[in-house]
């Protein structure tokens, strides 16, 4: 049986396993945005934050990712089902990435510019969000987009303790020592992790454009 | 409590000191009226305290020592919010916002002020008008403006919501010679017309000469002297002499020629 074959029986599985692949990513990277960018922000504002917020997410991301999967394991609410650790997990490999360009971007702005708005008399608020964040978004962005293309691969060993995703296939075809099986895993997840490269890579060049 | 008489100063120092966390003094002993609707020129050497001074009375900066008034209120009992912007600001280095347009620097503080849509659209048009800039500028960013078009933009955005007080910082220092000359020429028309009161900083007599009706001559974070323009050539102060001496020179162009 070749490839074709196999996607053509299975296509409907494999859609499946994409779907779930896709949402565990998309779930987990939300997340880590929306915890990741207030962190980012925070250590950018207070340097206090900075050494143990980063120093943090250095060190999660230094965890071998089977190993984080079963420390997570014995948490009460989390460990009952298997797509709640997944997401978890994947939540904390992507925190780095967005925090430390979160970090990066804020502080690149320029100083002269800080010192204009401050001076004409916006609130540390209006700093932020007028200028600040936008200024930093295309630096954002593209930690976003670096968590996220890691997401796409980590998530196929989330089926490693039954979470699902395209993983699926290739532990089976691993297990079977069937090449077929791990390429209608392995193909999808790239075909994702490119989609979702081009995609932030094309919105990233929007902003920074302007 | 709007207590003013016509007469009383629109920024008073008192006994100002400024000093760093580290310890290190950058102003001392600092005592100065700046009066309504005058233009006090700021003039010294690169480091002597002008930016520091400015800084002080939209409170970027608070005093270590002594006090601030701007308008009769002390800074240390004042909003620091409205206080700014109350005060237009241009800074050294322009420091417009890269991801605004012309149009949306300048409404900035207007459109925080919730004025209506119609209103900041007419006020940047009057500006843009005011400052000397086509009205088709607006719609650019401030990449596409040439250094001179950019300072032009920063004074407009420091004049957008009517302040009294207007504090420029070297703002035609980076200027080349002819455009610095007309950007002058345009300022005192403007202020013929507007009557902010000015706290403008330079380190070019020329210009402090030609803009002030007043110059404040300072030295290592202190005050020597203010002096008219007309007293400033004749004081015998020596950092006052030194600068006119310097002034000078620039024109003895006989002496170059006969040495060689
Ligand atoms: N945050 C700071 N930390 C350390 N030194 C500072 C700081 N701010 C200012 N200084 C020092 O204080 C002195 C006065 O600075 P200030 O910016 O007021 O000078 P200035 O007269 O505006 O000079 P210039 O004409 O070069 O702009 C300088 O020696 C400067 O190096
Ligand atoms: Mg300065």
């Amino acid at each position: 049986m070749n490839l074709f074959h196999f996607v053509a029986e299975n296509h409907q599985q494999i859609l499946e396993l994409t779907l779930e692949h896709f949402w565990l990513v998309g779930i987990s990277t939300l997340l880590a945005v929306a915890v990741g960018i207030p962190l980012g922000i925070m250590s950018a504002r207070w340097p206090v934050w900075n050494k143990p917020v980063l120093g943090t997410a250095n060190i999660i991301q230094t965890i071998p990712s089977l190993a984080l999967f079963g420390f997570l394991l014995p948490v009460p609410w989390l460990g009952d089902r298997a797509d709640r650790l997944a997401v978890l997990a994947l939540t904390l490999y992507a925190l780095l990435p967005i925090i430390r360009n979160t970090y990066t971007g804020i502080r690149a702005v320029d100083p002269a510019v800080l010192e204009a708005g401050r001076g004409m008399g916006l609130t540390d608020r209006q700093l932020l969000l007028q200028v600040e964040l936008p200024l930093a978004a295309g630096v954002i962005l593209a930690g976003v987009r670096v968590a996220v293309v890691v997401s796409v691969g980590l998530a196929t060993i989330a089926a490693a303790i039954g979470a699902g995703g395209l993983g699926e296939f290739i532990f089976r075809g691993l297990a079977m020592v069937n090449n077929q099986l791990i390429l209608a895993g392995a193909i999808p997840a790239a075909l994702l992790a490119l989609a979702a490269d081009f995609g932030l890579g094309w919105i990233e060049r929007r902003l920074r454009l302007q | 409590m709007e207590l003013n008489p016509a007469n009383q100063s629109a920024i008073e120092f008192s006994e100002v000191a400024y000093t760093l966390p580290t310890g290190q003094p950058l102003l001392s002993g600092f005592n100065l009226q700046v009066r309504r609707g005058e233009t006090l020129l700021l003039l010294g050497r690169s480091g002597s305290g002008k930016t520091t001074t400015l800084k002080l009375i939209n409170r970027l900066l608070v005093p270590s020592a002594g006090d601030v008034c701007v308008n009769g209120a002390s800074n240390a009992n004042s909003d620091i919010i409205q206080l700014r912007r109350s005060i237009g600001y241009v800074i050294q280095d322009v420091g417009l916002f890269p991801h605004f347009t012309v149009e949306r620097n300048i409404g900035l503080i207007p459109r925080l002020e919730n004025w209506p849509a119609g209103r900041i659209q007419s006020r940047v048009q009057e500006l843009l008008h005011l400052v000397g800039l086509e009205a088709n500028l607006a719609t650019r960013y401030p990449h596409q403006l040439s250094g001179g078009q950019r300072q032009r933009v920063g004074v407009a955005r420091a004049l957008a919501a009517d302040p009294s007080i207007l504090l420029m910082d070297e703002p035609f220092g980076a200027l080349d010679a002819l455009t610095r000359d007309q950007l002058q020429r345009e300022f005192l028309s403007l202020q013929q017309r507007l009557h902010k009161t000015v706290v403008f900083v330079t380190h070019d007599l020329r210009e402090a000469m030609r803009l002030g009706s007043r110059i404040a001559l300072m030295d290592g974070g202190r005050l020597i002297t203010v002096l008219t323009p007309q007293q400033f050539m004749q004081s015998t102060n020596d950092l006052a002499a030194a600068y006119v001496q310097a002034f000078a020179d620039g024109f003895d162009f006989g002496a170059n020629r006969g040495a060689s």
